[in-house]
């Protein structure tokens, strides 16, 4: 998939994920809940499918419900969990740079009245969260769960989980970790949480696999209409051959984890290094070092963002951007913002194990024209 | 306490990055200390009117509201 760049969104689909799928779809298209063996065989599959996605989280099986996206999940986490603690509190404290999942839950909650709330705990200028001002928000009277993630979607920074989950037992809020970013890179918190969610699409699963995990005695309540399926927290059947597919892909990735991360963080670097290097007035934005292996973003000054997008486009490039300047979007990306930095201009370039060296260098080349002839066209001042 | 405006410059209807973009071509023709007044209803100004200011040594002064629209005032200290 030569120029896409662009895995943060969605992986490419795995082979391992292609070829589970195509023999789920033949073994486990039945409903895994009823008493035939047509069934049997579907829920042997979505058995061992949770069987081995919970030995890789160092979860139970039980812990672990399957959704339709990950975006479900984050809700299904989010409000589930806020459901849960309603005698405790209202509040909802989150990152200000959680995914806008979390912040839509969030608004949804506040709907409720007075005392429900959101908390937004504010981050440095590399995207990692204050953990001075978690601490007091955490601690304060009515938080009934706190949210971080485990690395920003946006900009590749690395949370501070562990210190998060230390500040959180001490208060005795439970913490939810969107752990999107992490899972694929075996990178996930191993301890200290209530409540993660993960999407497989974003480790090169088929798209429409979310996962929910909900540890033992956590308080959740479900914010939704629930039957007897993934331990009654998703009401449906659930998708087997996608889940099936999901996971035997997932272990596929995280067996070549160590070695694609280290592959792609050199590449990441070259990014880093060339861009600063060859396009003037440039800003690589997110930690430097604590950072995911596959994601640089950065922040060319006076160019819009989605002009760049449509150009790279025709040269056969794939990324996104957290610009809203000509979009219906009227709001640019919140993690930016958040961040105080550019958030017009701004490219985040995501790579995958399909991703070489010799696709990110006709980047490298393509790029610092296209900057300079949409700054001239923009009229941009000289430097 | 508001600061002494030495000019307005106008970019209601302009989206990012033309704000900006407006700002820094208009203030190295003001004097050093002078301070410029950007009034701007695009919501990216918020956070990269700030930035531009940080990246090229500008102070920035905060935001304020003018009729209903955001306004946001930049010092020339270099």
């Amino acid at each position: 998939m030569p120029g896409y760049l662009d895995a943060a969104t969605a992986a490419p689909l795995h082979p391992v994920a292609r070829q589970a799928l195509v023999a789920a779809l033949q073994d486990g298209w039945a409903d895994p809940a009823r008493p035939y063996a047509r069934s049997r065989q579907a829920r042997q599959l979505l058995d061992a499918a949770r069987g081995a996605l919970a030995d890789m989280l160092r979860v139970r099986d039980d812990e672990i419900s399957f959704c339709t996206s990950g975006t479900q999940a984050v809700h299904l986490a989010v409000l589930g969990g806020l459901a849960g603690r309603r005698r405790a509190g209202g509040d909802l404290v989150h990152s200000a740079v959680e995914h806008s999942a979390v912040l839509h839950a969030g608004e949804w909650h506040a709907r409720a009245g007075s005392d429900s709330r959101t908390v937004e705990v504010p981050v440095d200028r590399s995207g990692r969260v204050d953990l001075t001002a978690f601490e007091a928000a955490v601690g304060a009277p009515g938080v009934a769960l706190a949210a971080l993630q485990s690395a920003n979607h946006e900009v590749g920074t690395v949370q501070p989980v562990a210190e998060a989950a230390r500040i959180c037992a001490d208060a005795g809020v439970p913490l939810y970790v969107d752990a999107a970013q992490s899972v694929p890179w075996s990178a996930e918190p191993a301890d200290g949480w209530s409540l993660l969610s993960a999407s497989a699409r974003k480790w090169g699963g088929p798209p429409g696999v979310g996962v929910l995990v909900v540890r033992k005695g956590t308080r959740w309540v479900p914010p939704q209409p629930v039957d007897e399926r993934e331990s009654g927290r998703v009401a449906g059947p659930p998708n087997v051959p996608a889940i099936v597919a999901a996971v035997a892909a997932l272990r596929a990735v995280r067996g070549e984890a160590q070695e694609q991360a280290r592959r792609l963080s050199a590449l990441v670097e070259r990014v880093r290094t060339t861009v600063a290097a060859t396009v003037p007035d440039v800003e690589v934005v997110g930690d430097p070092q604590r950072r995911l292996p596959h994601v640089v973003t950065f922040s060319c000054l006076y160019v819009d963002g989605e002009a760049l997008l449509h150009a790279l486009d025709r040269h056969g490039f794939a990324v996104s951007s957290g610009s809203a300047c000509t979009s219906s979007t009227l709001r640019p990306s919140h993690v930016l913002a958040a961040m105080g930095v550019l958030t017009h201009g701004n490219v985040r370039v995501s790579l995958h194990r399909d991703s070489t060296e010799a696709e990110i260098d006709r980047f490298l080349a393509v790029l610092p024209g296209e900057v300079a002839r949409l700054r001239a066209e923009a009229g941009a001042p000289a430097r | 306490m508001s600061p002494d405006v030495a000019e307005l410059l106008d970019c209601r209807g302009r989206r990012c990055p033309l704000p900006v973009i407006m700002l820094a071509r208009r203030l190295p023709e003001l004097p050093l200390g002078a301070v410029l007044r950007v009034l701007a209803d695009d919501p990216a100004a918020a956070a990269d009117i700030p930035a531009w200011c940080r990246l090229r040594g500008q102070e920035y002064l905060g935001a304020t509201t003018v009729d209903a629209t955001a306004a946001y005032d930049v010092r020339r200290v270099s």
